[in-house]
Order: C-alpha cells, then structure tokens, then sequence
C-alpha cells in the first residue's frame, strides 16, 4: 500500500505508539488524585507540556490539551468572540478556505449577531497580510487565518499578519493542525495569541491535540466542570495521548529539516510528473506550500471514481470532489481560489510522508495517468471537450 | 464496510456497455458539469425492443455503477418494459447504494427515459 493520505491522518510513530502503551499500562492513574500513583500521572503531563512547550517556543503554561484542532479551534474562537462581545467588539476577520471547525464555529457566531470578514485567498492560495489589515475594524475581536491549508498546503504569511494584530491590538489565532511537526512553527516569532495543534497529524495519537494560549490572553472554556487543564478544559486528562503527542512531537521536530528537502524533491517530482498529463492543473501556490502537498485538477473526470481505482492500485489519496463527502457541492477550498464547480470535482490530494520514495511517487503518477485516460474514454463532457463543443478550462 | 457493494464495484470497475452508438434511435444526457454527474445513454431500437445500448457517464463510482446496471436491465427488453424502469430497480439490482448515493440511480432512470423521449419524438412514435 502506498500511502498518500497524511493530511488526513498519519500513521503512529513506533516511539510514540510505545509510550501511549507504557503510559496506559504503568501511568494510569489520575492526575488529580493527591497519592503518589495518581502524581505519578500528573508529572507525565506536565514533562510533555514542558516539551510541547519547548518544540514551539510557548511556555509550558501557555499549552492547553484538549481533544484535538477541532476543539482547540472551537475554544480559542468562541472565547475571543465571547470576550469581544463583552467590549462591544463583535467582528471577526478570516478566510473563506479556512477547516470547517473555523468556518462553522464563524457561520454560527454569525447568528450570534457577529459580523465575519473573509479576505480574499487568490488563485494561488495565499493571503495577502495588507488585505487582512485592510479588513481590520475598530469592532474587530479576532483574527483567525490558518497556519498552511489543509487540501492545497499553502503554507500562509503568518509573521506578516501577526506583526498587524499586535500593531492593530486584535487577537490572532491560527489553526496550524497542518503545519505543526511538518514546517518551524514558533509562537514568539509568529505573533500569535493563539494557535491550534492536531497530535494525528504528526504521527500521533487521534482524539488528543492542544490550544496554545498566550500568557496574558484570557481564555474562557467551553466544557464545565473539573479544575484540569488551570480550569480551562475540564474532564481527566488523557495522560497516555498526551504523552505519546508529546513523543511524536519531538521526533518530528528533530527530523523536521533532512525530512523537509526530502519530501520537497519527491513533491517536486509529482508536480513535475502529474503536470505532463494533459489539462490538469496544481492547486495553489508551486512552492510556498507544505513539503508533502501535492493537489491536482484534471479535467472531464470526477474525484472519486479516480480515488477508487487508485484504491484498486494500492494508492490512498483524497479529493474535494462532492462526491467524496455527501455534499453537492465540491471542495470550498477549491472554488474560494477560483476553480470552477466543473473543475473543482476532479480534484487529487496527494499528501505524503517521509517514506515515499522516488520510484512510489512514479508509480503514482503513472497510475493516475492511465485512470484519468481511461476515465475520461467514456466521460461525455470530456468527448464534448475535444469534439470542441465545450471550451477546454484547463 | 466498504462504502459498496461487490456488485456496485464490479460495475464499476467493469462497467457493461461502455461507449457511443453512433446511428442511435434515441439519445438522452442528464445532470451537469456543476454537480459532477453528467450521464448520456444512447439507444438501438428494433422492432420494439432495446436492440443495444451504450452510455458515458461523468461521475463517481456509483453514477459508474448505476449507468453500467441500467443498461444490463434494459438491454433486449421490450420498450414497454423499459418505460416502467425505476431508480429504485436499478439500486436494487446493485444490492443497494449508500443513502446519499441514491440521486446516482435517479440520473439513470432520467437518462433512459430522456433517451426514450428522444425517440418518440423522433420517430413520432408513442411508447405504450
């Protein structure tokens, strides 16, 4: 099997695996109880908040674990929403491709009577920080751009717009599920006040993740109850899933560089090989993007007919076809950088890790080569493309 | 569980009466490029009966699957019969489609159906 499928999930590194199951097998009391059992816990949690801590340049205080980007996400917007409310400051500035835990945490604050900017995102997938500050009001709470998106990997100006909300005096978060443990992400030199992190995604545990918090920034919780996590994010910890996010997190930051050029050229050379196939087209900016992000469009085909052969050739990839999810309509990531619907439903995520090799990744495009010839051998959109009834997109 | 049935992804994966005819009696296309379902069926007929049929179809697996299936079930059938074809036989004969897959069933019985019309309408005939 060749797996191409890490913006969705990765697979658990050996040494994080190992320390989830000696956490859980000999650490498995409960933080908060006072005997030396229970302590034993809590100084397991507290040795990864240190070292979580370190790996972004927080203090340890500064890191909040919760149950992964998703709550993290919800957490920091509802709090600065709450807050800004509280001063008359009912106005949020984000992007129109940002994670559904953004985008629909934002839809609802709407209802709430909250205004949402969404800035531009352009055709390559980038923000441009003068935007975000044009969009900046004296009623602005918060600002929440992700860190580098999750289906085309543009990796966004993040020191730029961090530098603005501090000059502006408006709270940034960033959702950086998909950066963290794959680009250098440090929270001091990025200006964030908050930022979201996913452990599954670098080779961690699923159903664990964390909110950094700015010292000084007020947080307020969404679950009552305990006084965990400094009252922030009641219920007992989970220690082993932290623990082994925390592992994860070390190993992936110590390879970050040699891992970094090496997933770069083996993306390059997808670029370069699926490019060759007639009218397709890559997704988002060619090199300010995520080392192991490769997104495609092909025209006269539909994602998930692709998905499903590539399947059948031992290739697990994704697409923001409709048909992927239920939904009728295709990916939002792909139509806020100007893809049409048309288009946007032949759509290919390559998301790879550091064990691809070269001669996978020519598989690979050999493989979707020859599943978009044939598909589109009896697509009649593509049959009216070259019959030249339908203009050619792409 | 796989998102199919074996049966939906042998349609799929070899799907029956691919391609075009080019003298077809009746020609039906449905859906659009917007929604990403497009389906063309074309239509052989003699003496009243579905002679042979080829279709295109521009979708996921099961719009595959639901085109490849409704051409088996009508192939030398009387067009009496064929005018009774439901999107519910064609999901049945799949084994079933995931509930939100349904519309894929629905796009073949309108694509045979369009086909059907188109032959009425150009051999002025009334399909009974």
């Amino acid at each position: 099997m060749i797996y191409a499928d890490n913006a969705a999930t990765t697979k658990m590194s050996e040494a994080a695996a190992r320390t989830m199951t000696s956490v859980m097998n000999d650490v498995w009391g409960n933080p908060s109880s006072l005997y030396s059992h229970g302590q034993k816990a809590k100084e397991t949690l507290e040795k990864a908040r240190e070292e979580i801590a370190a790996v972004i340049g927080a203090l340890p205080r500064e890191i909040y674990f919760m149950s992964g980007g998703s709550e993290a996400d919800n957490q920091a917007i509802r709090s600065a929403a709450e807050l800004g409310r509280k001063n008359g400051k009912k106005h949020v500035v984000s992007t129109a491709f940002e994670h559904h835990a953004v985008l629909h945490t934002l839809e609802r604050l709407e209802k709430e009577g909250f205004e949402v900017t969404l800035v531009d995102v352009h055709e390559n997938g980038i923000v441009i920080p003068s935007e975000v500050e044009a969009a900046i009001r004296d009623d602005t709470c918060l600002v929440t751009v992700m860190y580098a998106n999750n289906e085309i990997g543009t990796v966004q100006p993040i020191r730029e717009i961090g530098e603005i909300c501090r000059r502006k005096n408006v709270l940034f978060h960033t959702d950086a599920v998909q950066a963290v443990g794959h680009i250098p992400v440090n929270v001091a030199d990025d200006g964030v006040d908050m930022l979201s992190a996913s452990a599954h995604k670098f080779h961690g545990p699923k159903g664990v993740g964390f909110l950094y918090v700015r010292r000084g920034v007020r947080l307020l919780n969404l679950i009552e109850g305990g006084a965990q996590e400094r009252g922030k994010r009641a219920g007992t910890e989970n220690v082993a899933g932290v623990a082994a996010m925390a592992e994860a997190l070390k190993e992936s930051s110590s390879k970050m560089a040699d891992n970094a050029a090496r997933l770069t050229a083996v993306r390059d050379r997808l670029i370069e090989g699926l490019g060759k196939i007639p009218h397709s087209a890559l997704n988002g900016d060619p090199s300010r993007r995520l080392p192991g992000n490769v997104n495609f469009c092909f025209e006269g085909i539909e994602g998930e007919s692709l998905l499903l052969l590539l399947d059948d050739r031992g290739i697990c990839a994704s697409s923001g076809s409709a048909c992927t999810s239920g939904a009728l309509d295709p990916s939002h990531v792909l139509l806020a950088i100007g893809r049409v619907h048309d288009v946007a439903h032949g759509s290919l995520r390559l998301s790879i890790g550091e064990d691809l090799t070269d001669a996978d990744a020519d598989y690979i495009v050999r493989s979707v080569g020859e599943v978009v010839e044939y598909l589109r051998g009896f697509s009649p959109i593509w049959r009216d493309l070259t019959s030249g009834k339908r203009e050619f997109i792409l | 569980m796989a998102l199919y049935s074996e049966k939906v992804m042998d349609h799929f994966r070899n799907p029956r009466n691919v391609g075009v005819i080019e003298d077809a009696d009746g020609v039906g296309e449905v859906g659009n490029a917007k929604c990403g379902d497009i389906m063309k069926m074309y239509l052989k007929i003699e003496d009243g009966i579905v002679k042979d049929v080829k279709f295109e179809t521009f979708g996921c697996g099961s719009a595959i699957a639901s085109s490849s299936m409704a051409t088996e079930l009508i192939k030398g059938q009387p067009l009496s019969e064929v005018k009774k074809l439901t999107n519910k036989a064609v999901a049945e004969a799949l084994d079933g489609l995931p509930d939100y897959k349904m519309h894929c069933s629905v796009l073949a019985e309108e694509a045979i159906q369009s086909a059907l019309e188109d032959y009425e309408r150009k051999t002025g005939k009334k399909i009974l």
